[in-house]
């Protein structure tokens, strides 16, 4: 199994126009080398060397050269890969005996990730063909309508005056409705209330706030009731006397005391 | 042009993106999947043959309408609209690599490429042309990513198998091979 099937297959359809483009040599440019394994293809490409025979030692000292003026922050990878060349030709130069079968050429696994990364590329190619074709046709671009925008600035303002009434009635008609509720003020019936309290002290000695106001009573009522007890109160007709803190109020006629 | 052709030209048109084969069917009740086949072909052939600035194009199983490349050049330059940015060459080594290997993890891609893969493969993540696919057995449980649906219309592919199979790829370098033994 070489590495030549290192990308499985996509799918069992293919297309034929494909080919031509993969042969036609698409060129690339790219700012820089997409890795080190990018730019040790391209050596081995300018040298015209056999990739199933590199010429370590030369390919190396390129490869070193080449990195040389690079930013020390990219070098890592190309570093790692100049180690590994290193390493690669240091075993070569190890001395072998002929009938040695077992002998395993160091530069096999770098010869495979070089073919498995060729394909990569060649599939880039394509991609980048493509791609190209598609940016090259533009789909209809859905805008939102823009309704306030419809009726262009640059036209001289005309209106009649039936216009302007209209745009006057809208702007009120609109400015109108924000109002949620309408406050409709209410006299308090104080003297009403008064009256209801007093009914009730000539009954009983002492009162207490809810046997004056029913439970189910109106803002209005309430504040009628507080400001006819501080009233009377003030007038001296009744006491109000809280027995200890947070107990209720109770009320008692002045007669009493 | 049939009714049916015309309804789904109009609907075409409405849309921004590819309108999939069956929405495009549920758009008349009445529709069979042959009768939008062939209207299809009726809007494809009405487009070419009487020499339209727009293309009917099938993209990602669906269908959108285009513009011709020809005139790409006079819409961008009166501003009308403007070419998506060109994916760098590593961007598209690991898409390349995806698309043929998928579900596959961070470290694979890093090993055939021989440089890092984490940045871009967030920015490919990030333009929605790649998407975490799963997790892997492995240790740790590395996520794996694979290409999305937008992968196959920013190529303006049908379905992945419309890429060259990987037995039909050269590998350019294999003449040196010939010379040499």
């Amino acid at each position: 199994m070489t590495s030549a099937n290192v990308l499985r297959n996509p799918a069992v359809a293919a297309t034929e126009e494909l080919d031509g483009a993969l042969t036609s040599g698409f060129v690339v440019e790219l700012p820089e080398f997409s890795g080190p394994l990018d730019l040790l293809l391209t050596l081995i490409r300018d040298e015209q060397v056999d990739i199933y025979d590199i010429p370590i030692a030369r390919i190396a000292e390129q490869f070193l050269a080449r990195i040389h003026g690079m930013r020390i922050d990219d070098a890592a990878e190309y570093l790692e890969m100049a180690a590994r060349l290193l390493r690669i030709k240091a075993q070569m130069l190890l001395p072998r005996h002929d009938g040695m079968e077992a002998w395993e050429d160091p530069r096999a696994e770098l010869v495979r990730r070089l073919l498995e990364y060729q394909q990569v590329r060649e599939v880039v190619d394509v991609l980048e063909r493509l791609g190209d074709d598609r940016r090259n046709r533009f789909a209809r671009a859905y805008v939102p309508m823009q309704v306030e925008s419809s009726m262009p600035d640059d036209r001289p303002f005309a209106a009649s005056l039936a216009d302007l009434f209209a745009a006057v009635d809208r702007v009120l008609r609109q400015a109108a409705r924000p109002l949620v509720h309408d406050v409709i003020p209410r006299a308090l019936d104080v003297d009403g209330a008064m009256k209801s309290i007093r009914e009730v002290m000539s009954l009983r000695a002492r009162a207490r706030w809810s046997d004056i106001v029913s439970r189910d009573a109106e803002p209005w009522q309430i504040l009628s009731v507080l400001l006819a007890l501080l009233e009377m109160a003030k007038s001296g007709e009744l006491r109000i006397a809280q027995p200890k803190p947070f107990a209720c109020m109770e009320l008692s006629g002045d007669t009493v005391s | 042009m049939t009714p049916l052709a015309k309804l789904l030209e109009a609907a075409l048109f409405a849309s921004a993106r590819p309108i999939p084969s069956d929405t495009l069917l549920h758009l008349d009740a009445e529709a069979t999947p042959a009768g939008v086949a062939s209207a299809l072909d009726e809007i494809r052939e009405h487009y070419d043959n009487e020499g339209h600035g727009v293309e009917l194009v099938a993209v990602s199983d669906g269908w959108q309408i285009l513009t011709r490349p020809e005139y790409t050049e006079a819409i961008e330059r009166a501003q009308l609209a403007a070419r998506p940015q060109r994916l760098s060459g590593a961007a598209l080594e690991t898409l390349a690599i995806i698309a043929y290997r998928q579900p596959i993890g961070r470290l694979e891609i890093e090993d055939i490429r021989g440089v890092g893969a984490g940045a871009i493969l967030k920015s490919l993540q990030e333009r929605a042309l790649v998407d975490v696919v799963g997790r892997g057995e492995g240790m740790g449980r590395p996520l794996l990513y694979g290409t999305t649906p937008l992968f196959l219309e920013h190529f303006a592919l049908r379905h992945l198998g419309e890429l060259p199979r990987a037995d039909e790829l050269t590998v350019a370098l294999r003449p040196a091979l010939a010379q040499a033994s």
